[in-house]
């Protein structure tokens, strides 16, 4: 089943002088349970495509459906709990918050979602043993290391069992070993069927992927089936 | 969400504790201010109503002027007495002439009143005038209680024989010390009115209390003013205050006074609200990535904004805590060296909270509405 279908999506900042078209027309389709690399060098396109997949940018032409729905028309609360219900961020900086634990890390998107507090501590205390961190719930980000810390933020992604997981450089500031059980936890979250988009620079790591998608000037320059 | 509102909000400002300490000093030095002004006020104000209990609100004065020429007499001051609602009247004559106590002669005020003008708490020891007093012209005085203390420190001073103005009179009684809102009868000898007008060789009073019925001092001092108006000839010559006047003078100056001072009050409050106002821009400048990760993460633009209010409003608060604190013990002490009572009301504390809640959230409201209104987008980028 398609998952996401964006077609003719364009972006343009600025207005006048100043207008600066980064997005020029791309055409996407991605089915469930797959795993896309989308991979281009800096300034190609590819963060804003990721920001706008992730609903957390809009567009400026072209029309994007996620599942059933079309999220155009959405107001910014709607598509605040659309984000929490359907999609899991993962960031190249981890973003947890400094001053909240490993558990209260992975339990905000579940608060902002109402569940009750019985709810929480299942899920929570589940996702942080999933990733292999059953022991560290009470840490700190500081005191982990930072693949631990991005290891908490990928349970914060997962804990509300989104349709879609959206990876920016997931491994872009972690050491080849970190890196590599990073890539191992989500070739895990593939084969269990998981929806996985992965925005990065380096083809070593796109290569990890199902498909690429090589994004350039803007647009799609090609697709490439890896596995 | 409420839970955890809270929970966030502490951590943010126990994560800044200079920083939150400056920020809530303004609130809590208005509060401070309020709490110990509404205090003190009000211990003053309880103190002038403890005085006017004892000493009577039901009382007013008359003074004649140039009573040479023209005063009252005993007759008149009877025809006053039988007015609706005046309970009695009380005369007073006064003179400064030499007394001779226990083998000295001083100069000292002596003052003629009747039967009318004791009871209970002006008496110290032995017993007032009485009425036969008054009609029998009797030799008998009371002394101040300063006079008494005085002259006899020791013993007795009842049934002992003083002179005045060359005139025996037998010490019957000695006053109770004077309260502060009336003329101090400390140093006085007071002696029967009718034997101090023949004694001075008066015929007239310049000067009497009269005495009403609860709540009926006004009617009182209408009829009063009519028939003194009529006993005059229609001459202005003579003043009516009633102690209710006076009370009330006292009022409007206190109300003004809590005003003024509460007005300044007010500003310090309002001062400090632009600091937690600024405090909280800075704040919000200072977490947009924190603010892009959370709408991010699901919140909506409402709930960023509770977020924000949660904390002005937790800062405020806190403010107004500390300054609830601090202004009561201010109040405490003030009150202590004032010698007036000491109540810390609890609507005073719960209006100080409540106006703390109020700034928290009337300048914390700009500063959350901005967060709720950072695209995630913007917010993200500066991680």
């Amino acid at each position: 089943m398609t998952l996401i279908e964006v077609e003719a999506l364009t972006k343009t900042y600025g207005s006048g002088d100043n207008e600066q078209t980064v997005l020029r027309g791309i055409d996407l389709e991605i089915q469930e349970g797959e795993f896309v690399a989308i991979l281009g060098p800096s300034g190609s396109g590819k963060s804003t495509l990721m920001n706008i997949l992730g609903c957390l940018d809009g567009y400026t032409s072209g029309r994007y459906r996620f599942g059933d729905k079309d999220v155009t028309g959405l107001s910014e609360a709607e598509l605040s709990l659309f984000r929490n219900k359907q999609i899991g961020f993962i960031f190249q900086q981890f973003n947890l918050l400094p001053r909240l634990s490993a558990y209260e890390n992975v339990e905000l998107p579940l608060i902002y979602q109402r569940s009750s507090k019985a709810d929480r501590q299942t899920r929570t205390k589940q996702m942080l043993t999933r990733v292999g961190l059953g022991d560290k719930l009470g840490a700190f980000p500081n005191q982990l290391s930072g693949g631990q810390q991005q290891r908490v933020a990928i349970a914060r992604a997962l804990v509300t069992n989104p349709s879609l997981l959206l990876a920016d450089e997931p491994t872009g500031a972690l050491d080849q070993a970190n890196g590599r059980q990073i890539m191992e936890l989500f070739h895990d979250l593939h084969a269990e069927g998981k929806t996985i988009i992965m925005i990065t620079h380096d083809i070593d790591i796109a290569r990890e992927a199902t498909r690429i998608v090589h994004v350039r000037d803007g647009k799609i320059e090609k697709e490439e089936r890896v596995r | 969400m409420i839970r955890e509102n809270i929970r966030m909000a502490w951590l943010t400002v126990i994560s800044h504790k200079m920083r939150s300490f400056l920020t809530i000093l303004g609130i809590v030095i208005g509060t401070a201010s309020i709490i110990a002004l509404m205090t003190i006020i009000s211990g003053v104000t309880d103190s002038i109503n403890e005085e006017v209990a004892t000493f009577g609100a039901d009382r007013m004065t008359v003074q004649i002027e140039d009573a040479s020429k023209r005063g009252v007499s005993v007759a008149e001051l009877d025809r006053l007495e039988a007015i609706d609602g005046v309970s009695s009247v009380s005369p007073t004559t006064t003179q400064q002439t030499d007394v001779y106590v226990t083998g000295q002669t001083s100069t000292q005020s002596v003052i003629g009143k009747s039967n009318s003008y004791f009871d209970d708490s002006t008496v110290a020891t032995g017993r007032g005038l009485t009425p036969v007093d008054v009609s029998q012209q009797t030799y008998v005085a009371l002394l101040g209680d300063t006079l008494a203390k005085e002259a006899f420190p020791t013993t007795s001073l009842l049934g002992e024989t003083i002179v005045v103005g060359g005139i025996r009179y037998t010490v019957v009684g000695t006053l109770a010390p004077s309260s502060e809102f009336s003329m101090s009868t400390d140093e006085a000898i007071i002696i029967p009115v009718t034997t101090a007008l023949q004694q001075f060789h008066q015929n007239t009073i310049s000067s009497f209390d009269i005495y009403t019925e609860a709540g009926q001092s006004e009617t009182v001092n209408e009829a009063v003013t009519q028939q003194l108006t009529t006993a005059f000839n229609g001459r202005d010559t003579f003043t009516v205050t009633s102690f209710e006047d006076a009370l009330a003078s006292i009022d409007q100056i206190n109300a003004l006074l809590s005003m003024l001072l509460v007005g300044i009050a007010s500003i310090s409050l309002l001062v400090g609200g632009i600091g937690i106002m600024n405090m909280m821009l800075v704040s919000v400048t200072e977490r947009t990535s924190e603010i892009g990760l959370r709408k991010a993460l699901g919140a909506t633009p409402g709930k960023i904004r509770q977020q924000f209010l949660f904390e002005s409003v937790l800062l405020s608060l806190l403010g107004g805590f500390v300054g609830v604190v601090v202004g009561g013990l201010l109040a405490f002490g003030l009150t202590l060296v004032m010698g007036v009572p000491f109540t810390l009301a609890s609507s005073t504390i719960g209006l100080a909270l409540g106006f703390s809640i109020l700034i928290g959230v009337v300048f914390g409201y700009i500063p959350a509405r901005k967060a709720s209104n950072l695209q995630p987008i913007e917010a993200l980028r500066n991680a």
